[in-house]
């Protein structure tokens, strides 16, 4: 072998390998200076303790645009860090907040405490485990996060689910947005101290996650809609479970409304608190219930409708002076609109297959393994190297009840996603309280945490 | 600069030099909300190795815009949106923690997912995924 190939140099014909052809544009010369793969384990904590250090550990180093002002004294302003573990602050969320006396004249929310890197994640997994991961990210509405996420995998792939499909998937997803806005307003009363509205709407919450586990075989978390379709048919008797809900939800709604609406605390607590005007919430980007109590009629179900949700008939409420208030009553309105298109679901619920015929999707009944060789050849390859999809790159958003809930796909034409970020509606809205918060009371900050309603898993996913 | 029809959605792939005219311009034409900024690594797929994706809405026209940019490799570096939607503002900044692009006249530029000390950008293809060690007993035996 060695001879050989001395003999052929020396015939003076150099052996020419066929140029392999490659995807690879490698150009001599751009070579990245290292190509060293970092590890969580080395990264190193607790560098040297140096003064500069402190000062940002202890909050006393506000980094961020604002002109100080020379005409306050030095000893009137003070810098306070709320958070990260403040019972109302929802999670682990911080805020520095430059006060003066009992003023906050400039606020920093400062994230990052709940990151798991779940976008990082998402490019480990195959598509189909996907919804998986993503179901963990807002964990108050974990079937908007699936919902979108699998509309992105089906788009890409350019496939449509059938209509019992889509249906379940509206009816389940209005379901979960009056389970969270029933969490916002229990954690917004008990933030103000109504305590009994806390009660309350986790009492009424836990109806509908009953209703989640009887169908999806859990709480939260569900991994219940997925690329295709949805993972099971809803239970037997599930139009009685949702004729009960039907019928306990407004009567409870109505018994809120007893207790917080004309009640003389409650308002004084909220009206003219945390305002956002209109022009902000579009210039910061908030979307979802804080935006549309600035006035702005602005929906993704109406805009941009998906699954089919253009055929139910609903209501965008709107409110008008961007405070406390009117994203209190918005959330207390949204879950009457939404109950209105659970009961039109339910009366028009489409027959036939909750997800599509695809076996190179949707992996087979498990009775057909038995007896088809084709069917478990599917379930072996669905399992282990999950379905490729073809390269390009989309944006999907669906309303998630914090607000536009996006999902950014990138495709190679892989089994796992090149890259799945999420936009999360927290996130976004989280840049409200600057704004929010400015020349208000410290008193009045749990209330707007409360009302912009973030949920940490979302912010920091 | 090209527009392209992915998946019927409209995309704009914009040179990086256009990038701020190219948004002064789109918001002019009605897109008031800059709803996410975010990037993807190419890496060696492409000879620009990052892409930054914005994506825009326009409430009033009902409609999506897509504008992408390629940024090279060494210094990437990219004009910010905050001068035009200031509510890019967070979504920059996780794009330089997560990519370690810089975005030119952003007020803030920090991380701000990662801790401060953190060292390489995570979402990064050459940036490992990392395993915690789980020790397992060696002397366990199954009966």
């Amino acid at each position: 072998m060695v001879d050989e190939k001395t003999e052929i140099d020396e015939r003076g014909s150099p052996p020419s390998d066929p140029p392999t052809e490659t995807l690879d544009i490698w150009v001599a010369g751009t070579e990245e200076p290292e190509f060293q793969p970092t590890d969580e384990g080395t990264q190193e904590f607790g560098r040297e303790e140096t003064e500069d250090r402190l000062d940002d550990q202890f909050g006393r180093v506000v980094q961020d645009d604002y002109v100080f002002d020379d005409e306050v004294a030095e000893d009137e302003r003070m810098v306070v860090n709320m958070g990260p573990q403040h019972p109302s602050t929802h999670g682990v969320l911080r805020l520095q907040l430059e006060l003066e006396g009992e003023v906050i004249r400039r606020t920093k929310p400062i994230i990052g405490y709940l990151h798991t890197g779940m976008e990082k994640t998402a490019e480990m997994l195959t598509y189909s485990q996907g919804s998986t991961n993503v179901t963990r990210m807002d964990y108050l509405s974990p079937l908007h996060c699936e919902l979108a996420y699998s509309l992105a995998v089906e788009r890409l792939l350019d496939i449509e689910v059938p209509a019992r499909a889509a249906a379940i998937r509206v009816l389940m997803t209005e379901l979960n947005r009056v389970a969270s806005h029933l969490v916002a307003l229990a954690t917004n009363g008990m933030d103000i101290g109504a305590v009994s509205m806390m009660m309350y709407g986790f009492r009424e919450r836990e109806s509908i996650l009953a209703f989640f586990e009887k169908t999806t075989g859990l709480r939260m978390n569900h991994n219940y809609i997925r690329p295709g379709g949805v993972a099971a048919d809803m239970a037997p008797g599930w139009k009685d479970d949702i004729a009960a809900i039907l019928d306990d939800l407004p009567g409870r709604l109505r018994q809120y409304d007893d207790l917080l609406k004309e009640n003389p605390i409650w308002l004084a607590r909220t009206k003219g608190v945390g305002v956002i005007s209109s022009e902000e919430a579009i210039a910061y980007s908030i979307t979802g219930p804080a935006l549309r109590a600035t006035g702005v009629e602005w929906d993704l179900r109406k805009a941009f409708p998906y699954s089919g949700i253009e055929q139910y008939e609903f209501d965008v409420p709107v409110g008008e002076n961007g405070d406390v208030y009117d994203r209190y009553r918005i959330k207390v309105d949204e879950i009457t609109e939404s109950l209105k298109i659970v009961e039109q679901v339910t009366e028009t619920m489409p027959k036939g297959d909750y997800r599509i015929g695809d076996a190179k999707i949707t992996p087979p009944p498990r009775a057909r393994i038995d007896e088809s060789m084709e069917a478990l050849i599917h379930h072996f390859k669905l399992f282990t190297e999950g379905f490729k999809v073809p390269a390009g790159e989309t944006y999907v958003a669906v309303e998630s009840p914090r607000g536009e809930l996006g999902c950014y796909l990138a495709s190679d034409g892989q089994a796992r996603p090149y890259r799945m970020h999420t936009r999360a509606p927290s996130f976004y809205n989280l840049q409200a309280l600057p704004i929010a918060m400015a020349d208000s009371l410290v008193a009045d900050t749990v209330a707007t945490i409360a009302s912009i309603d973030p949920v940490m898993g979302d912010v920091d996913r | 600069m090209t527009w392209e029809d992915s998946h019927a959605q409209d995309v704009a792939r914009v040179p990086g030099e256009d990038w701020e005219a190219f948004a002064r311009a789109a918001k002019e034409a009605g897109f008031e909300i800059c709803a996410d900024v975010t990037a993807v690594d190419w890496m060696r797929q492409r000879p620009e190795r990052f892409e930054v994706v914005a994506n825009l809405v326009s409430m009033q026209h009902k409609s999506r815009l897509r504008m992408i940019t390629s940024v090279g490799r060494g210094q990437p570096s990219v004009a910010s949106l905050t001068p035009i939607w200031p509510g890019a503002g967070f979504a920059e900044r996780e794009v330089y923690d997560m990519f370690g692009i810089e975005f030119e006249g952003h007020p803030d530029l920090t991380r701000i997912l990662m801790p401060d000390d953190w060292e390489g950008h995570p979402l990064r293809k050459d940036f490992g995924v990392g395993s915690v060690p789980v020790q397992f007993k060696t002397s366990h035996q199954v009966s």
